[in-house]
C-alpha cells in the first residue's frame, strides 16, 4: 500500500530560482533563505520518498485565461519547465507518475472532487522552485512529481475548508494505491506578500506567524478563514495560503514538526518553510 | 444578486476577479503571447505593430506602451500574466513592484530588508496610519 509519510510547505518565490540559476546563492542575502532548508536537503535524502505531491500554482504559464480549472491533476509522463518570458529554468525535466495520478484522480473525483485532468502542461516556477529548494542542483529530479495545479489567481480561489477537504481525499486516494509507495504531500506558496499596486511589499510577520502555528495544532478551525482576511492581513498574493491546507488535510490532526523556518525578504515575499510527520 | 465584493475597500489593491478577468482578456492574452521568443524578438522589433494585432483598447495599449503597471492592473491586466512583459524587458518583479508604489527601487528594496511594508494603516481604505 502506498502511504503518505510526511507533509512539507515552502514558499516558491520565482527570484530563488533565478538566484540559483544565476550562481547567486552564495551571497549574503539568498544565503539567510537557502540556510533555511540546509535541514530539509539533509532529511530528504534520507527519507527518499517516491512521489511527491505538489500542490501549487500556476502562474499564468500552463494555463491562459481561456481555461482556469480550480483544481488540476497532472496525468502525463513528464512536464517541461515553462518558458515565463525569460527561457524556461535550466532544471531537469520533471518526471510524472501517471499511474498513481490516474488512481488519485479516479479516487478523488468519486469523493466529489472535480478535478481537472491535465496530459500535458508546462511547469513554471511555482513547481519547480520548491524542487531546487528541496533537492539543489541536480542533474535528474531525484522523486517523481504529481503537480497538483490549484487557481489562486482569479478571484476567488477554492475555499480554505474546501483544500483542507481535498487533502483529506488526496490521502484516502493515496492509501487505497496498491503498490509500496513512500509519497509526501508539499504546499508552496506564500506567506505574507502582495505583488501588486501601491500595496505592493505587504508583510506581516504576526500574523503569518500565527497562521503557522494554527496550521500545526488547529488546522480544521484554520481551514474556515475567509479570503478578506488573507486578502487584507497577508497581502493579495498572501492568499496562496489556502494550498497548505491541502497538505496539512493530508495528515494526521496531530503532527510532529521537524523543522520550522521563517525569513523576510526573499525578493517581496515572507518565506515560510514546514516539515511535518504524523505522530508516530 | 451582484457578486459579493468584500475586498473593494483594501487600498492600493485590486482583486483580479471576474469582471476584471473579462476587462481585460486580451490585454492578459496578449502578455502570453511574449512566452515564445520569436514574439518577444517581433514584440522587441516594433511594440506598436505587434500590439495592432491584439483586440486591446486604446487605453490598454498605451498603458502597456508606457509601462505604466498600475495602469494596466486597473484596465484588466493581472500581475502574473503581466509579468511575461516585464520578463521580456529583463526586469524582476521587484523593480516593477517598486514602480508601483511609486518608489526608487533602492528603496522599496531597503524597506523589504527592514520587514516588508507594514499592514498597519494598510487594511482599510482611509484607515489612520
Amino acid at each position: 500500500m502506498a502511504r503518505i509519510s510526511a507533509g512539507v510547505t515552502t514558499s516558491h518565490v520565482p527570484a530563488i530560482g533565478a538566484a540559483l540559476d544565476n550562481g547567486k546563492a552564495d551571497q549574503p542575502y539568498w544565503q539567510k533563505v537557502f540556510s533555511g532548508y540546509e535541514f530539509a536537503k539533509r532529511w530528504i535524502a534520507e527519507q527518499r520518498p517516491d512521489v511527491v505531491l505538489l500542490v501549487y500554482n500556476d502562474h499564468a504559464s500552463a494555463f491562459s485565461l481561456d481555461i482556469v480549472p480550480t483544481f488540476a491533476i497532472g496525468c502525463a509522463e513528464r512536464f517541461q519547465p515553462a518558458d515565463e518570458g525569460w527561457g524556461p529554468r535550466p532544471v531537469p525535466v520533471v518526471e510524472g507518475h501517471p499511474e498513481l495520478a490516474s488512481h488519485i484522480a479516479q479516487s478523488v473525483i468519486q469523493q466529489d472532487f472535480d478535478l481537472t485532468i491535465v496530459h500535458r502542461m508546462d511547469v513554471d516556477h511555482g513547481l519547480t522552485v520548491p524542487l531546487s529548494l528541496m533537492f539543489g542542483q541536480p542533474a535528474a529530479w531525484p522523486v517523481r512529481v504529481i503537480p497538483i495545479a490549484v487557481n489562486v489567481v482569479l478571484y476567488p480561489p477554492p475555499s480554505g475548508r474546501r483544500c483542507f477537504a481535498l487533502g483529506q481525499a488526496l490521502r484516502r486516494a493515496v492509501e487505497s494505491f496498491d503498490a509500496d509507495l513512500n509519497v509526501q504531500v508539499w504546499g508552496t506558496g506564500g506567506m505574507s506578500h502582495q505583488l501588486q499596486g501601491p500595496r505592493a511589499g505587504l508583510i506581516n510577520r504576526e500574523w503569518d506567524n500565527r497562521w503557522l502555528d494554527r496550521l500545526i495544532t488547529d488546522p480544521e478551525a484554520l481551514a474556515a478563514m475567509p479570503h478578506i482576511e488573507y486578502v487584507r492581513e497577508a497581502g493579495s498574493e498572501g492568499i496562496e495560503l489556502v494550498m497548505w491546507l491541502i497538505m496539512r488535510g493530508a495528515l494526521d490532526p496531530r503532527v510532529r514538526v521537524l523543522h520550522r523556518f521563517y525569513h523576510v525578504p526573499a525578493s517581496n515575499t515572507a518565506v515560510g518553510h514546514l516539515i511535518l510527520e504524523n505522530e508516530p | 444578486m451582484s457578486l459579493e465584493r468584500p475586498y473593494l475597500d483594501v487600498p492600493g489593491t485590486t482583486i483580479f476577479d471576474a469582471d476584471q478577468a473579462r476587462r481585460g482578456y486580451h490585454l492578459n492574452q496578449f502578455c502570453l503571447s511574449l512566452m515564445k521568443s520569436a514574439n518577444r524578438e517581433r514584440f522587441r522589433a516594433d511594440e506598436r505593430a505587434y500590439l495592432a494585432d491584439w483586440p486591446i483598447t486604446e487605453a490598454q495599449r498605451n498603458a502597456v506602451l508606457d509601462r505604466d503597471y498600475n495602469r494596466m492592473i486597473a484596465l484588466g491586466g493581472n500581475i502574473y500574466f503581466l509579468a511575461k512583459l516585464f520578463s521580456t524587458d529583463g526586469q524582476s518583479f521587484q523593480h516593477v513592484a517598486a514602480l508601483m508604489t511609486g518608489m526608487s527601487q533602492e528603496a522599496y528594496a531597503a524597506m523589504m530588508l527592514a520587514g516588508g511594508r507594514s499592514p498597519d494603516g494598510n487594511r482599510y481604505v482611509g484607515e489612520k496610519k
